[in-house]
């Protein structure tokens, strides 16, 4: 099967984003003053072939933890949807 | 004696490095392209500064994949001297033999500037010949090398004294004003618990010519040929 996956990875909410403060300060002087806790994050996306939705999930976390996203300062988040439609 | 300068595509003072230790220790030096995996000759491994891979995904995380990382992380664990420098420093905290973490300046800006720093240790092979909370200027050049580490990891680094360097004024005051980049506790700089791994952010490497402005660096190769000196003295003893 063949599955699309998203993954989100966003800094903790321990660690500062400075990167999201200054975009928030932006939006507050376009005006939109109701704005608050602005983050900036990545965003993965790829295809897995893998024989179920399980497996196309620990496969992306794995790719996660090793690779895509540092843990130390990082979380991530993992969305998977076949792109076959079950027999 | 033997140093080896690591070049991964993109970096950029693996020729600096190799010019200031080969100048400055009249050591033989090498480069080791990213690809080799057989280190065995070398006695220190000087992971320099760049941008390994373009920084793509984070810095240094796609080199720690590198096929001489493997031999790297190897060369460390038999107590042999590492050193990142910038984007070395970077990697070796992607590798995992550094604790932390390195990410984006608090005011996001590319800093390159020279910078004081104060040294917390001179018991290390990397820095003996310093005197004991020296201030020497080194200059520092990146976009992220602000140093984090949970709340537990940097009390266990503190409690071990890990940290080498810290960002500091000319007298030596580490300040939050002097703190060129939001680090935590205004590290520059630390190491392993053993002390054979070193990572920092500012570059020695650009300070060991007056033509370039100043030669506070010099100690610091000065100090690992000796250390090395000692070690092969005491392993010829145990033999």
């Amino acid at each position: 099967m063949l599955y699309h996956v998203n993954i989100e990875i966003t800094l903790k909410p321990t660690v500062m984003d400075a990167q999201g403060t200054t975009i928030e300060r932006a939006l507050h002087k376009m005006g939109h003053e109701s704005v608050s806790n602005v983050r900036i994050g990545k965003f993965v996306t790829m295809e897995i072939e893998a024989c179920c939705e399980d497996t196309a999930k620990s496969m992306a976390d794995e790719m996660c933890v090793e690779l895509l996203a540092n843990q130390v300062i990082e979380q991530f988040d993992i969305q998977v949807t076949s792109l076959e439609v079950a027999a | 004696m033997k140093f080896g300068v690591v070049v991964f595509p993109g970096s950029n003072c693996d020729a600096d490095c190799h010019h200031a230790i080969a100048t400055v220790t009249g050591m033989e030096v090498r480069d080791v392209w990213h690809e080799d995996t057989d280190i065995s000759d070398l006695d220190c491994v000087i992971l320099p500064g760049g941008f390994s891979y373009g920084d793509y995904l984070r810095c240094g995380a796609v080199a720690r994949f590198s096929p001489v990382m493997k031999s790297v992380v190897e060369h460390a664990a038999m107590g042999k001297y590492v050193v990142g420098i910038c984007n070395g420093f970077q990697v070796l905290t992607e590798a995992g033999l550094l604790p932390g973490a390195l990410y984006r300046n608090d005011h996001l800006q590319f800093i390159c500037k020279p910078q004081y720093l104060r040294i917390e240790r001179v018991d290390l092979p990397f820095t003996h010949f310093y005197e004991a909370k020296q201030v020497v200027s080194f200059p520092i050049a990146h976009g992220e090398g602000r140093y984090f580490a949970d709340a537990e990891t940097l009390k266990k680094l503190e409690d071990n004294n890990q940290i080498v360097f810290r960002y500091c004024d000319a007298a030596g005051n580490v300040t939050a004003d002097e703190n060129p980049n939001g680090s935590l506790n205004n590290i520059a700089g630390i190491c392993n618990e053993r002390g054979n791994v070193l990572g920092m952010m500012p570059h020695p490497e650009r300070v060991c010519d007056r033509l370039l402005g100043g030669t506070d660096g010099k100690k610091l190769f000065k100090s690992l040929v000796e250390s090395l000196h000692i070690q092969a003295i005491s392993m010829r003893g145990l033999r």
